[in-house]
């Protein structure tokens, strides 16, 4: 177990301190969200009341997009080099590597969840009603949303068109978590009198799943 | 059982099955829309004439379909991609490809169907709110997902190992599919199952059953030949490869007579 973690620890800072060097999040996750975040505004051309009644689902849409960039980075960082087959060989086991990268995705989720709600408040003019409901919501929805990344990160992973490829089958199996997401949310910002707590169970369950099926299936895509 | 190098996918007992389901399907045509009537039935208290009047004949193609589209092949799909996971070898996976393709048809075919039937009955082509339609169409997209996967050129292993787990993800949602209408039984439109308690009953329940039985044997023969074709696909690109390294063998021997 000790050992387990270790090797869990090693590899989400291994992803995390890429992240941090590279900075392509801060250059062009962070910059895209925004921009997302944005062009809903002028797509909508509403006025702040009805842009802050729709935030949720928005603020969730642009979780969503630029989740899909940050899969897309950690899935090249294993395949340049073939460094997935050097972890392997260094003797980590699958699902050390599988949690491991989960944790770096769901650092830089909680980093974007954070800048993006600062995008809302600011935009649109929404308000935290609930503040416990919010970082609770937030929390599993990026954990739900980072196991399930990983493991279609790697299903795409090493295929030609791995760009197009991941969304198609990310989405689909995203979308329920975005209904969970933005119902909690509603709660949370105060939009709508939805049960956001029974929501954000309904979301823990889907991450248990995820998590549980992902580190299953994890090993059998990297003994490739 | 099926000969591989016949290069054809059917077989007199295929033939027989395609046969019977065509019967089948023009007997149950007759059935739904001329032998059973429409549904009609008054108001308790204003005496007005309220029901799905023909639109309810739609319903002994739905039915039928959406057992088989939304749970049968997908769960058929899952049952494969296990087996395949398991033993590792091509019949399981093709097995799984063919289910799933046949069943993507048939799930889309219960959304356009079902919208169509939805214009009169609910007087909308689409109810965003109905969970039942959601988590249909939520499935639809992961099988069409499976399928443009196993369109990406990978690897024969590959392929098969990664599209076991789409298929696998993607049966997760059979059960939230069947238990939605209890679950959140206030945001659907769709009834609550009347098969299992037999709230229909004559020709009505007659002409569903055999509605049922039909699509079943119609699913069966597309599989089959589904799966056939799968297989000979494979064949074909076996012995294509195994053209190239002959034809390769040869060059190199000549090459080495010439330089001899």
């Amino acid at each position: 177990m000790k050992q387990f973690m270790h090797d869990l620890l090693l590899v989400a800072k291994k992803d995390l301190r890429i992240e941090i060097r590279s900075r392509v999040i801060i250059n062009q996750v962070v910059p895209f969200a925004i921009l997302v975040l944005v062009l809903f505004g002028f797509a909508l051309d509403a006025d702040q009341k009805t842009l802050r009644t729709f935030s949720p689902g928005l603020f969730w849409i642009a979780v969503l997009l630029s989740l899909l960039l940050a899969i897309q980075r950690s899935v090249s960082l294993e395949t340049v080099n073939d460094s997935l087959t050097g972890l392997k060989l260094a003797g980590l086991s699958p699902v050390a590597i599988f949690f491991g990268k989960s944790i770096a995705i769901f650092t830089q989720i909680v980093f974007l969840e954070l800048l993006l709600t600062g995008g809302i408040i600011i935009f649109y003019g929404s308000v935290i009603e609930d503040p416990a409901l919010w970082v609770v919501a937030g929390l599993v929805t990026a954990l739900a949303v980072s196991v399930t990344g990983t493991l279609y990160g790697a299903l795409a992973s090493g295929l030609e068109v791995r760009e197009t490829l991941l969304p198609i089958l990310l989405l689909p199996v995203l979308a329920p978590v975005l209904i969970g997401a933005t119902k909690a949310y509603s709660g949370a910002l105060g939009e709508t009198v939805s049960n956001g707590w029974q929501w954000t169970g309904l979301l823990s369950l889907f991450a248990l799943i995820a998590a549980t099926l992902g580190s299953l299936a994890y090993g059998v895509l990297v003994e490739e | 059982m099926f000969k591989q190098n016949q290069g054809v996918t059917s077989s007199p007992k295929s033939r027989l099955l395609g046969f019977a389901t065509l019967l089948g399907l023009i007997t149950l045509f007759v059935f739904a829309f001329f032998l059973t009537d429409p549904d009609v039935r008054l108001h308790p208290t204003t005496g007005e004439e309220i029901g799905q009047f023909d639109a309810v004949r739609l319903l002994y193609l739905h039915v039928p379909m959406a057992i088989i589209g939304p749970y049968l092949a997908p769960l058929v799909g899952a049952v494969a991609s296990v087996g395949y996971l398991i033993k590792r070898t091509p019949w399981w996976d093709v097995t799984a490809h063919a289910a799933i393709e046949v069943g993507a048809i048939f799930c889309g075919l219960v959304l356009v169907q079902g919208s169509i039937w939805g214009r009169p009955v609910w007087n909308t082509w689409w109810e965003w709110g109905d969970v039942r339609i959601m988590t249909t169409l939520i499935l639809f997209l992961m099988l069409l997902s499976y399928l443009a996967l196993r369109r990406v050129v990978a690897d024969e292993h590959k392929q098969a190992r990664r599209s076991a787990i789409v298929a696998l993800v993607a049966a997760v949602n059979l059960p939230i599919i069947n238990r939605s209408v209890e679950w959140w039984e206030s945001r659907t439109l769709h009834q609550k199952s009347t098969l299992s308690e037999l709230k229909i009953e004559d020709l009505t329940f007659f002409t569903l059953m055999m509605g049922i039985v039909v699509f079943l044997m119609l699913f069966t023969w597309l599989v089959l030949h589904r799966f056939r074709l799968g297989w000979l696909e494979k064949e074909s690109l076996k012995q294509e490869a195994l053209t190239a390294i002959e034809e390769r063998r040869a060059e190199a021997a000549t090459n080495e007579e010439e330089t001899s």
